[in-house]
Formats: C-alpha cells, structure tokens, sequence
C-alpha cells in the first residue's frame, strides 16, 4: 500500500502565516478568496482516507492504469475545492492483483489498519464479490466502479454501493431496441464463457426478442482462448448483425480474427467497447470496423456537441479528443468506463457532506446519505451525463452511447435516455439492518 | 516429548495471539490457518509422499463448492454442507488418483494438472449455478452454527484456528504411524519400499485421498468463513500457490506449511506497501530462499540446529 498524498495542497500552513503576517490587508484578500479560507479550514483537520482498491496487476492492470489516474485527478480537484467538510481527502492506494482473495484481504486492510473512511475503486465482478462479504463485516461503505448487476441483484449488502456507474444489465437492456430497429432482426452473439458474457447473452437475448428480433446463435468463448478462428464458421449464414463482447489481453486478436474471417462481406457489427478499450482504433488490422457500432459508457473521442464538463474532465485526468493520454497518443484510456472512479468519488464527497461525517462512527449516515439521493445532473461532477440513482438496489443508471465508426474514430449515433435503462428493482437494502 | 512441546506451543502462540495481535494481524491470521490447512494438506502429499501434484486447487475448490452449492441451492445447513464438501474432495481426490497415479514424475504433474484444469473449465461451464468466475457470496444469515456467527471476527478466528489444529495435530500423528513411515518410505526409495513388501500404490492412493481430503476441508471452510466462493480459487495460480508455501516452508515438516502460508502472505502485504513492483520483490525474496534455504525455513532450521524437528 502506498500512500499518495493528492491533496496536492500549493498553500502550506507556513506560507498561509507569511501570508498572514503581511499585513491587513493581505488577510482581508485572502479570506475573500473561497478556495484559500476553506484550506485554512482543512490545515486544521485530519484527512479523510479513502482506500482504493486498485487492479495494478493480474487480467484487470489496463483498466487498473486509468483507474488510478482518474481517480487522482479527481481526488485533486476535490482538495483544490476545500476537500471534504473542509478536510482534505488522501487516497491510500493498493494492488489487488484482480484477485477475490486478494481484494477482500485489501479490504480488510483499508478497515483495520489503514484506518480508512470508506473503500472504493474495484472493478472486475469477481474482486467486488470476494470482497464485499468483508465490507459488509467491517462495516465500511465500499463504493465499487465494477459495473457488475451483482449490486442491484441483491447479492450484496448494505455496504456495497455502486453510484457511479451504471451496470451491464441496464446497459445491455438499452441496446436491444437500437439494434432491433436500426441494425437487423438476426443477431449472432459472441461472448465470453463467463459470468459477465452470460449477463450479455442472458439479458440482450430478452431485450432483443422483447424489441422484435431474434438471436439465431449463441458462441460462447472459453476464457483461456487465445485463437478465435474456429468459432467464426459457427455464425450462421443469415445472420444480419452480429453482436460481440470480449475481455483480457487476447480482445485485440479476436477482433482482428473477425476482421479476417469476414473480408470484404460482413454482417452488421454491433461490440461493446470492452472488446477495444484501451485499444487503438486505428491499429493495423482493425480497417473492417469501418462503418460497425460499438456501446460506449462515455464516448472515447471528443464529440461535435461535446460539454464543457467533458472538457474539463478529460483535461483534468490528461485525455486528449481521441481518447488517449496526452502524453502519449499511443496510450489509450479506458474512457468508456473510468469516468465510474471520477463521479463515485463525487457522490462520496456529496454522501458525506450531506451525512455532515466526521469518522468511520458516521458511516450508517453516509450511507443512508447516498441512499437518498435520486437525480444527479450533468454538471463537472457527473461529466459522463445526468443519472438517477435508486436507493434501494444501491444502483445508479445514466445514458448509454452508441457510436460508429466513422473515418477511423467513434462517432455518436446514438444516445439512450435514462428510462431505456429501468429495469424492475431486484432488491431492497435499505430493508437491511446497519 | 520435544515434538509434542513443539506443537502444543504452536498451537498455544496462535490461540493466545488472537488476544494481543491488532485486528488487522487478527483477520489475517484467520485466513492464514485456514489456508495453512490446504498447504498442510498439499504437504502430506509431496513433502511426505514425494508426489508433486499441480492440480491441488481442484480439491480445494471441490471442498469449496461441495459446501457452497448445497448451502446456495438446496438450503443445506453449514454442518452438513461442510461433510458434503469434504465427501465431494475425497471423491474427487480418489478419482484422480486412481487415473493419476498411473503416471510417475513429470507425467503425474501434467495429468493433475491438466484434471485442475478440466474442473476449473466445469465450474465455468456449469455457470449458471456456479456464476462462474464471478462466484456468489454466502450470506452472513446463513453463516450461523448454533447461534454462532462466523462472521464474527472471534469466532471465524476460533474456527479457524479448530480447523488448523486439526489437520495440523492430526499430520503429526500420521507421520508417526507405520502408514506415515510407509510414506516417507516411498518418498526417499519407492522400488525399496515395494521390495519390502509395501502397497505402494495403495499408499499413494490413499496419501492423495487424505491430502484431498484436507484441501478441500480447507475450501470448505474458506467459503463458510469469508462467504464466498468463485471459480478463481480453481485456477492454476491456486495449484502453485500451496507448491510455493511448503517449499518456502520446509516441505517435509509439520509447521512448514504454517511458517510458509505466513511469510508468502505478510511478503505481499508488506512488499505491496514498498513498491508497485511488489511481484518482483516476491520473486526476489523466493529466489534468494531457494539459493540459500533450498529446504526452506524449517528445513533449514532442523538442517542446521534442531535436527528433531517434525
């Protein structure tokens, strides 16, 4: 565990007396300035520690890179602001390895030695899941950026919250009626053979028929594979749009693969962007997907009627309009999910405003805090667009994207509205006891 | 007299450390005994026997899912989900010996290997019920023996520690019966052993039996105690794992899997905090054991001071 001070503090506690001893006058300027009064507040208070679990290394390290640099940009924003209830936040970072027993070994650390206020930050379902019993037992609020059902299923505890990112079945749900009015009424799904595929095929599959279409075939794809040329001849022929999800390190050879099988005469493609994230889309090979669809959570590239709180977003966590880094065009991020760490952190700073917390005694009220929040705005904190989040299943939900490729970049076709994402609420925690 | 002195104050550190330790160092040592269970398990079959299995997160993970299907599917209480898991690990353990045993050496490797495979593959493909790599949690409701919550943070330590001295007390016993001796009989010449008149297969057999046996006993009780399960603890990284611990341990010896299960962990805790790069760190410390403690630690310790050790 590494400690990472981002309060990134420019006004030391002796260089605000040497302000002060200046003179009258320069007091009277500096208590005018809002920024500088509420850090003199700040100077005085211990921080709040937010542990963040963080996938550094293991099949999770892509998204882990970004997560992680998000989350410190967001952090630093927070502390230029005045922090939380005028303390500064300070993340105590750790690597799970993506790993279940790991994770909740992390957790447990963040709980009881770290002293922290709350956990947050994990991404892959299988970490969330492992970890998550223990946050529950330690009661610390664990705000997770997994996008996972496993929070509005029912499956975890009052704990576990997951605000600020939407989940794979309102994202899935919200696809079906796009493809079945826009692309073709014979869909072929490609998956992965793992939970998070059989979420795609499960819920697409009934929102697909629901809208009118048809699923003529299911593939799913072992986790361990690393050629995916045998399990192209399984697309039956009339198949008028095929539907493809892949995650870890081979996604870029899949997509490639699929490229190659199809040629010049392909069916409709329509991918989550987990397929490509953090992947080029312009890498040599991936000409074919010229004119296919992709699902984003949050557009990669900077678009014609892009916000001022995109804007201001990427800037903060370094993204320049195509979605990589901006020091490097080569480095991609994981735009379409890391916005998660950047509102989550937001709605912990808003939960614990509201809650008025002051220590790890308040956290049945910051708790409760968040459960009573219901419209989130667009605004600089919530960049990725307006959400509604629902109390009872500790789920946010929020727009969904879809893009085309368009002369090599992502460019929106689509944009659903939050009520295609609704679906009948699966659980209800604040019915759990603290 | 000094075996006996040497285990009973084992056991009597870890029962009263439970009331000095932080609470951090608490949890951690929960989990450690429960997980020392499976490398004393993996122990009894390549520290005393000589057979180096890497397919052993199979048993885990068969005592592991053999009580968390029932408890999730057929709302079966933890007593009996826990005996389902242990029967399910001796099935299992028993199958792949009667066909692994087949093969010798590298052979017998690959083929455990490959069956470890085979039964993480399953988990996966049965995911509608097993949720795959996502795994489920077992809920705290259901965490409940006689009143007892084992979610408790003193009575999973307890419970873990009931477990570990079990399996722990009960190695040292075997190994000093005429079937363990058989064993290390078998580990240090098997065509001698089988000159003199011993089963060896029939050893062996039943050596992978009892070491499923354990290792599943300690799935079983990960799940019961943490409240979960996945398909992660199937991998092969969980095969290597329990390798890693009784070889930094003392393979061989009744308190290396403790002593190994306990430095692999506060390793990765303690280099995690130093570094990013806290795998290289680990790398390092194991390359380094293995040039200048090829034994391990209490291999070392009995090579060069207390050559009684167990």
């Amino acid at each position: 565990m590494r400690r990472q001070d981002s309060s990134a503090n420019p006004v030391t506690r002796r260089r605000l007396l040497k302000t002060l001893g200046a003179g009258t006058g320069a007091i009277v300027a500096g208590s005018t300035i809002p920024g500088l009064f509420r850090y003199a507040q700040a100077q005085s208070s211990e921080p709040i520690k937010i542990g963040f679990q963080v996938h550094r290394t293991g099949i999770g390290a892509a998204y882990g890179r970004w997560y992680d640099r998000t989350t410190q940009a967001a952090v630093k924003r927070i502390n230029d602001a005045g922090g939380i209830n005028g303390r500064p936040v300070e993340i105590i970072a750790e690597d799970d390895g993506t790993d279940p027993k790991r994770g909740a070994e992390v957790v447990e650390k963040f709980a009881t030695q770290s002293n922290c206020d709350v956990a947050f930050g994990t991404l892959f379902s299988h970490v969330v899941i492992g970890s998550a019993p223990r946050a529950g037992e330690l009661k610390i609020p664990y705000f997770v950026v997994s996008e996972g059902h496993h929070v509005a299923s029912g499956m975890l505890n009052r704990y576990t919250l997951q605000p600020g990112i939407t989940d794979v079945k309102s994202q899935v749900e919200a696809m079906g009626p796009f493809v079945a009015a826009n692309l073709g009424k014979k869909v072929a799904m490609i998956f992965p053979d793992f939970a998070f595929g059989h979420d795609h095929r499960d819920y697409f599959t009934a929102a697909f028929e629901k809208s009118g279409g048809q699923v003529n075939a299911h593939i799913a794809i072992p986790p361990t594979e690393t050629s995916f040329t045998k399990y192209f001849p399984k697309i039956p022929q009339d198949t008028e749009v095929l539907y493809h999800v892949m995650v870890g390190p081979a996604v870029l050879t899949f997509v490639k693969e699929l490229g190659e099988f199809f040629g010049s005469s392909r069916p409709e493609l329509f991918g989550f962007i987990d397929s490509l994230e953090a992947v080029d889309i312009s890498s040599p090979g991936l000409e074919f997907l010229e004119g296919t669809y992709f699902w984003e959570g949050n557009p990669r590239y900077a678009q014609d009627n892009q916000t001022s709180h995109d804007m201001n977003y990427r800037q903060a966590v370094g993204v320049d309009a195509n979605g990589a880094s901006v020091s490097d065009a080569k480095d991609v991020s994981t735009y379409a999910h890391m916005f998660g760490c950047w509102e989550t952190l937001n709605i912990i700073k808003a939960g614990m405003e509201a809650a008025g917390y002051q220590g790890p005694q308040d956290r049945a009220k910051l708790i409760e805090a968040v459960e009573a929040m219901t419209e989130l705005p667009l605004s600089d904190d919530h960049p990725q667009g307006a959400k509604i989040f629902n109390g009872k299943t500790h789920q946010v939900f929020g727009h969904q994207y879809i893009t085309r490729v368009t002369e090599g970049k992502l460019v929106l076709a689509h944009t659903t509205s939050i009520e295609d994402t609704f679906y009948p609420d699966e659980a209800d925690y604040t019915s759990q006891p603290f | 007299m000094k075996q006996h002195n040497l285990h009973g104050s084992v056991l009597a550190v870890l029962f009263l450390a439970f009331f000095v330790m932080p609470e951090y160092h608490d949890g951690v040592f929960a989990r450690i005994m429960v997980l020392a269970v499976y490398a004393v398990g993996y122990n009894l079959l390549f520290g005393y026997t000589g057979l180096l299995s890497l397919g052993h997160a199979l048993f885990f993970a068969t005592g592991m899912y053999g009580l968390a299907l029932p408890m999730q599917h057929l709302d079966m209480g933890p007593v009996p989900a826990f005996l389902t898991g242990l029967a399910a690990a001796a099935m299992m353990s028993l199958a792949v010996g009667f066909l692994a045993l087949r093969t010798t050496g590298v052979a017998f490797m690959i083929v455990t290997l490959m069956f470890a495979q085979a039964g993480f593959l399953t988990i996966l493909y049965f995911g509608e019920y097993t949720r795959g790599d996502e795994g489920f949690v077992i809920q705290q409701a259901d965490r409940m023996i006689a009143g007892l919550d084992f979610s408790d943070p003193t009575t999973r330590y307890f419970a873990a520690f009931c477990i570990f001295a079990a399996a722990f007390l009960f190695i040292a016993w075997l190994m000093r019966t005429s079937f363990g001796k058989c064993l290390v009989a078998i580990r240090e010449n098997e065509d001698r052993a089988r000159m003199l008149g011993y089963d060896v297969q029939l050893h062996k057999l039943l050596s992978i039996t009892l070491s499923g046996v354990i290792s599943g006993a300690s799935g079983a009780a990960y799940a019961f105690l943490f409240g979960y399960a996945g398909a992660t603890f199937a991998s092969v990284q969980y095969s290597i794992l329990p390798l890693l611990w009784v070889l930094l341990g003392g393979a061989g010896t009744t308190i290396g899997p403790l002593i190994g299960t306990a430095f692999a962990f506060y390793l990765v805790d303690f280099s995690s905090e130093i570094t990013d790069a806290h795998l290289l760190v680990v790398g390092a410390a194991i390359v380094l054991l293995t040039l200048f403690a090829p034994q391990g630690l209490a291999g070392e310790l009995r090579r060069r001071l207390f050559a009684w050790l167990p």
